[in-house]
């Protein structure tokens, strides 16, 4: 493995990392908001956060880079307030975002549908408030599922790599994840660098399933 | 304790609850069958659900008021509330459980300390295990205490003993009476089993269909029964106070005035009783002293006869108030009259001694 190969691999864990972490509280709130509540524009709201698990993720990234770039609406804000998005690493954190977002919310909404609502009602009779009960009860009883959500998303996020290479490019040392760079490699004949990478990929996804795996049974045995 | 419920409307699948009572007792068994409105009464009352009308007041403290838009929620009630699933928290120990409420914030004025409630409730071998480890009986004393240790003003249970066998029942009672009596709080408690009804309350609501039939103290419910509807959710005819004066090879010598009866002894060793008796367990006879297996024989005299379908309603004078149900040609049979003097064998095992 060279200096190069090394750090596709480091940013490519990071960014998925941080993708997934930042996806967390927006999902889950989201989750819960569909899980438990009402409101007008719910299947609405329902059908956007799907739509990039059913479009092609090209399409999704053009849109993106169309919101993004610097003359668009929000480009053009955050190229006021010095925060390019488009061909810098924050555009791979974006696409990674919204293409793992609908996997974590499709999860934990399950998961918080399964939790008995009953449990959430006494809980409030024994004077805990909608954050506490959220807390204390709703996320331990749906962990289970917020966690296999957040490891299918982190999973997509090292995968990802039609929107990515719209919005971000394929700049090496700058935005070129693990599938950009085996994509590239293969594409200019050179197969054992694009190897390397697959059996770094491989690690890293068999790493994620068996400790999440790990992790869920030591959780059910306490 | 004062509950006040007032307008209480709130439409269900089948009828619409519409309540309107004060509860004055210090525990109030809500008595009705399945599906008549009475756990979605509790929900109202402990906030979980909203009603098209309502006004609930708990002592001076106003909790619902839809013509003022006002409804305190859930968890500033300090309603505590033990439902027919119990929900206990399958994620925590049984510790963890019993803690839950008294972290609420609520802690600096507790009613009761924690060693006080596991030791009343003899939850303390309990304590390190997970709540999935427990035994029926045992997760509701767990689910009780919780309620309990989060210092409520007041106290609602759903169907506490529905899900137990006959033996446990017996069991849970007890513990039941004693948080009555030991802590004092006042209580609402749901039920379709007239015995529960009988040991737990002072005073009883009979809900039928969302619409409450009659209420008032236990006794004067049960013995006597403001219409036909009443009486036969009620089940009891024969209710009244007695004293067990010996208990010999399961047998007791029960005393109602100053008639006594031989009965099944019950499983707690109380001395004050009810002496339940249903009507169809009562046999008359005209020729005495033949003999029989049966262990009580009274001499009673007809006080009143009443057709109820194919049924009559006899009421007796045997010491006390007797009620039996024979049907219409037994009747004719036997000639009965009012003002007649009859025999009335009732079996040991029929008379049911509840204790009080």
């Amino acid at each position: 493995m060279t200096a190069d190969e090394w750090q596709v691999v480091w940013f490519t864990a990071w960014v998925s990392a941080l993708s997934t972490l930042l996806i967390l509280p927006f999902g889950l709130a989201l989750a819960w908001a569909l899980a438990r509540r009402d409101w007008p524009g719910k299947s609405l709201v329902e059908t956007f956060v799907t739509l990039p698990l059913v479009m092609p993720p090209v399409a999704t990234g053009l849109i993106l880079l169309e919101v993004f770039k610097k003359p668009g609406v929000i480009g053009g804000v955050l190229h006021r307030l010095n925060c390019d998005v488009v061909f810098t690493w924050r555009a791979v954190l974006l696409a990674l975002s919204v293409m793992s977002m609908p996997l974590l919310v499709r999860s934990a909404r399950v998961a918080f549908e399964e939790v008995n609502p009953r449990l959430e009602q006494i809980a409030r009779t024994l004077g805990a408030g909608s954050w506490r009960v959220f807390f204390t009860i709703t996320v331990p009883l749906a962990s289970r599922g917020i966690i296999g959500g957040m490891l299918l998303a982190f999973a997509r996020a090292l995968g990802e790599f039609g929107a990515t290479i719209m919005v971000a490019g394929n700049i090496q040392g700058k935005t070129q994840t693990i599938s950009l760079a085996i994509f590239e490699n293969v594409q200019i004949g050179d197969d054992s660098h694009a190897y390397r990478l697959l059996g770094v990929s491989v690690v890293l996804a068999f790493l994620a399933v068996w400790g999440s795996e790990f992790f869920l049974r030591r959780k059910k045995t306490t | 304790m004062s509950l006040l419920l007032k307008n209480i409307s709130l439409p269900l699948a089948h009828f619409t609850l519409e309540v309107n009572i004060e509860m004055q007792r210090r525990v109030t068994a809500v008595f009705g069958p399945s599906g008549a409105g009475k756990t979605s009464l509790l929900d109202l009352i402990a906030g979980l659900r909203r009603a098209q009308s309502a006004f609930i007041q708990l002592e001076d403290r106003v909790l619902t008021d839809t013509t003022k838009s006002i409804s305190v929620a859930t968890h500033q009630r300090g309603i505590g509330y033990v439902p027919q699933d119990l929900a206990l928290f399958p994620h925590l120990s049984v510790r963890q459980n019993l803690l839950y409420g008294s972290k609420s914030g609520r802690a600096g004025n507790l009613l009761f300390s924690f060693e006080h409630v596991v030791e009343v409730l003899e939850i303390e071998p309990l304590i390190s295990r997970g709540v999935t480890q427990l035994s029926g009986g045992e997760k509701q004393r767990v689910a009780l205490a919780r309620a309990l240790l989060a210092s409520p003003r007041l106290l609602l249970l759903d169907e506490p003993l529905a899900s137990l066998d006959t033996a446990l029942k017996a069991k849970i009672i007890p513990y039941l009476t004693r948080v009555r009596d030991e802590f004092r709080i006042p209580m609402l408690c749901v039920t379709h089993d007239r015995f529960e009804a009988l040991a737990l309350a002072d005073e009883i609501v009979v809900l039928v269909n969302g619409q409450v039939l009659q209420a008032g103290p236990v006794l004067d419910v049960f013995n006597r029964p403001a219409s036909a509807d009443v009486a036969k959710i009620t089940g009891v005819e024969t209710l009244q106070p007695g004293i067990i004066a010996d208990v010999n090879e399961g047998l007791a010598t029960v005393k109602i005035h100053d008639m006594t009866l031989t009965a099944l002894a019950p499983a707690t060793g109380t001395r004050e009783v009810f002496v339940c008796i249903r009507g169809e367990d009562v046999i008359l006879q005209r020729e005495a002293a033949v003999a029989s297996s049966v262990r009580n024989r009274l001499s009673a005299r007809i006080v009143a006869l009443r057709t109820e379908g194919a049924l009559v309603r006899v009421e007796l004078d045997a010491g006390f108030p007797l009620f039996a149900l024979v049907t219409r040609p037994a009747c004719t049979e036997l000639a009965l009259r009012e003002g007649e003097q009859i025999t009335a064998l009732i079996k040991a095992p029929a008379i049911h001694l509840v204790p009080r």
